[in-house]
């Protein structure tokens, strides 16, 4: 007869879930955390001309965080950060309420949520490029505000400017902050909102008492979407913006590309706990855990 | 400097070689006579990979050399960051750099490349005097900058410093080199340009560009600064901290005052920002004119009074290379310089390190039109049998000897290059 051996449940469920974590633990280690690690540690060492090598200096540090630079680019991006933000979140929100309570059939509001996505289908640097030829000198959008004889001479601000920068963003990130708040939306409970009316909440009351708060973890999902987006770009900033305009993204590809791996490295890490903490800070607002 | 050509067409064509490059073979077969038989055999299985950038890592270059050497030249085309990156980093992935001159300034002392034995150089005697002594003509003044023969040559076989007497030892053999200035849309301008000072032109407020490349776009200000009669640099070349501050200054404040429309990085943009108005005078490159003349849009390589901002790249020989891998290399540089690929490149609108041999593989009227200035008898194709200009056009700025003549700087590695580099980052983020 076979014995089989015994093993006390409650390790076999022990080992059972070390095995499961397993897999996730190491794509995590070798494909997050060892590169992170790696970043770190290159970014105290040395370099010249052609090549890095081990050492152990503060150098990169101190030349990036005393920089008159980093300090305004760093504003420069905050600033087309809290602009795409804005707009995204204004747009994001609309166009979810719009898909999750005024349209009525779900097949419907699916359909429509699938046209959002369209836009989609093309590569992100597709959909950058061809706002260029749309807003340039001799662009669409000139040259028919001139034919309808709005303006005279065409409006210089539009292409190679902030203004350029920030629609792309936009256009780019907006669906970001829609399928978030789209989704926590769905899940409100529509007898709420009319226990409300029954109470004699106003529209906005309900709004603003009512939906705001519940769909809460949708728009800090989104926003922290759009944040690190923004935050890590280099090359929507370069071709909106003619190149005239910096980003943190593109001090570190700058430094790259002229072989200055361990200050990359370094401007990375600074920007790696920049934007942690701004998640850190946003996470303050909303317990996403607890909220979905 | 990068010169990104559009390399899906290249290949597109490459396809389409046959005709061109069958041609070429019958010219080609009697030049390639009376090379060394011995290893004739086992060379076929030799393999040189080279890098570089775009402008002579041409697919038609590998075909040929398959055709008339024997040997697999694999080519790989980067822009000039990646370049100097891989020449200075991974000297093991390559066996022959395709580099500029100011690139090998920069990574020469890494000590990735060997020193080529001239003796070993057939038409070692006929390269241009710009890459030997400096001097284009006996009477020529060298001009400022990384000029080609001051890291031309090294002390020996295993040199890493460069010595400035024609040593026997060259670090780079010189392929292909040019004079930039800016181009212009004459039609939108409607009046004659003949200085770099209107690059600051308020009149063009708006409409003007320069490349977001350092070491490039730093010559290009330097030339405007001169021009404007701001400042004469004792050498544009290497300037001290306090010419590159100034220089930058001026420049900082007129892009805070608006003049420049955007800056570009990569060949095409400079031609999409000309072809579509947006820019009317930057600083350009050669082939990126024709590009837009292409498109039927008028547009001048404007030759101006101060002159030139030349550039120059040569093939340097990995330290790995040795034995049978060596000779090959040698045979290859010597098959270069024996005409085909310069009468290739020299239809293009560069020019070849050995004029004379590139003559026997263009017709007279081609000749004629890039080299000597003239005007065009008949239409003027590139390789690729595109037409390029036609009856009776001129070469913007005339003959070589017109061109290479009145070069006023070249393409340069300062000193202090890394202040620099900090300075250009801090114009750009300004």
């Amino acid at each position: 007869m076979k014995t089989t051996k015994k093993i006390d449940p409650s390790k076999r469920a022990e080992r059972v879930s070390w095995m499961l974590v397993t897999p996730l633990a190491c794509v995590l280690g070798f494909f997050l955390l060892l590169p992170i690690l790696t970043i770190v540690t290159v970014s105290f060492w040395n370099f010249n001309e052609w090549s890095f090598f081990p050492d152990f200096i503060l150098d990169n540090y101190a030349y990036h965080l005393t920089s008159a630079v980093t300090w305004a680019t760093y504003l420069k991006t905050l600033k087309f950060m809290v602009l795409t933000w804005c707009f995204c979140a204004v747009i994001g929100f609309t166009v979810a309420y719009f898909l999750a309570f005024h349209v009525r059939s779900l097949p419907v509001q699916i359909a429509l949520f699938l046209v959002c996505t369209i836009p989609f289908w093309t590569s992100n640097i597709i959909r950058m490029i061809s706002w260029i030829p749309f807003l340039g000198r001799n662009g669409i959008a000139n040259s028919s505000l001139i034919g309808l004889g709005v303006i005279d001479e065409p409006l210089e601000w539009l292409l190679y400017s902030d203004f350029a920068v920030v629609l792309a963003f936009v256009h780019l990130y907006a669906l970001f902050m829609v399928v978030p708040i789209f989704n926590t939306m769905m899940r409100i409970d529509k007898s709420l909102i009319e226990a409300a009316r029954d109470a004699g909440a106003s529209g906005l009351q309900i709004l603003t008492n009512v939906i705001i708060p519940l769909a809460k973890p949708g728009i800090m999902i989104g926003s922290i979407f759009v944040v690190t987006l923004v935050m890590g770009d280099f090359i929507t900033v370069r071709h909106m913006s003619g190149g005239q305009s910096a980003s943190v993204g593109r001090i570190i590809s700058n430094e790259i590309a002229l072989l200055q791996y361990p200050a990359a490295a370094a401007s990375s890490v600074v920007l790696l706990c920049t934007v942690l903490l701004m998640i850190g800070v946003m996470m303050r607002f909303v317990d996403i855990r607890k909220e979905l | 400097m990068t010169k990104k050509l559009d390399t899906k067409g290249i290949s597109r064509r490459s396809i389409l070689k046959g005709s061109a490059a069958a041609a070429g073979a019958a010219i080609g077969s009697g030049a390639v006579t009376g090379f060394p038989t011995i290893w004739a055999q086992n060379i076929k299985d030799v393999t040189l990979r080279q890098f570089g950038t775009g402008v002579s890592n041409i697919n038609e270059v590998a075909a040929k050399v398959r055709e008339d050497l024997g040997f697999t030249l694999e080519m790989t085309a980067l822009d000039s960051d990646s370049v100097t990156q891989r020449a200075a980093t991974q000297p093991k992935s390559f066996d022959i750099a395709d580099i500029e001159y100011w690139i090998c300034k920069k990574v020469w002392g890494a000590g990735n490349l060997q020193a080529m034995d001239t003796s070993k150089i057939k038409n070692y005697d006929k390269i241009v005097g710009t890459f030997k002594s400096g001097k284009l003509t006996p009477e020529s003044v060298i001009a400022q900058g990384t000029a080609p023969h001051t890291v031309g040559f090294t002390s020996g076989p295993d040199g890493t410093d460069f010595v400035q007497e024609e040593s026997g030892w060259m670090t780079l053999i010189p392929t292909i080199y040019n004079a930039d200035t800016l181009g212009i849309r004459p039609d939108l301008i409607g009046r004659p340009i003949d200085t770099w000072a209107e690059l600051l032109n308020p009149e063009f407020k708006g409409k003007a560009s320069i490349l977001d490349i350092s070491s490039i776009g730093i010559m290009d200000m330097a030339m405007v600064v001169e021009a404007m009669g701001e400042y004469t640099y004792p050498d544009k070349g290497n300037m001290t901290k306090e010419e590159i501050d100034k220089t930058l200054g001026i420049f900082t404040e007129a892009k805070k005052n608006g003049q420049f429309r955007a800056f570009w990085k990569s060949f095409d943009e400079s031609v999409n920002l000309m072809a579509s108005g947006e820019v009317v005078i930057q600083s350009m490159w050669s082939p990126a004119i024709t590009a837009v003349r292409a498109k039927g849009i008028p547009c001048v390589y404007q030759p101006l009074k101060e002159g030139y901002r030349s550039w120059g790249g040569g093939l340097g020989l990995s330290k790995n290379l040795s034995g049978l891998e060596l000779d090959a290399a040698y045979e290859y540089i010597n098959w270069y310089l024996d005409g085909w690929v310069g009468g290739f490149l020299m239809r293009q609108g560069y020019y070849s390190a050995v004029p004379e041999t590139s003559k026997n593989f263009m017709t007279e009227d081609e000749w004629g039109f890039w080299f000597e200035g003239k005007p065009a008898e008949g239409e003027i194709k590139n390789p690729f049998g595109d037409v390029m200009e036609k009856a009776g056009a001129v070469r913007d700025g005339g003959s070589f000897y017109d061109r290479m003549g009145s070069v006023a700087c070249w393409n340069a590695v300062m000193d202090e290059n890394r202040y620099m580099v900090r300075k250009w980052n801090e114009f750009i983020a300004a």
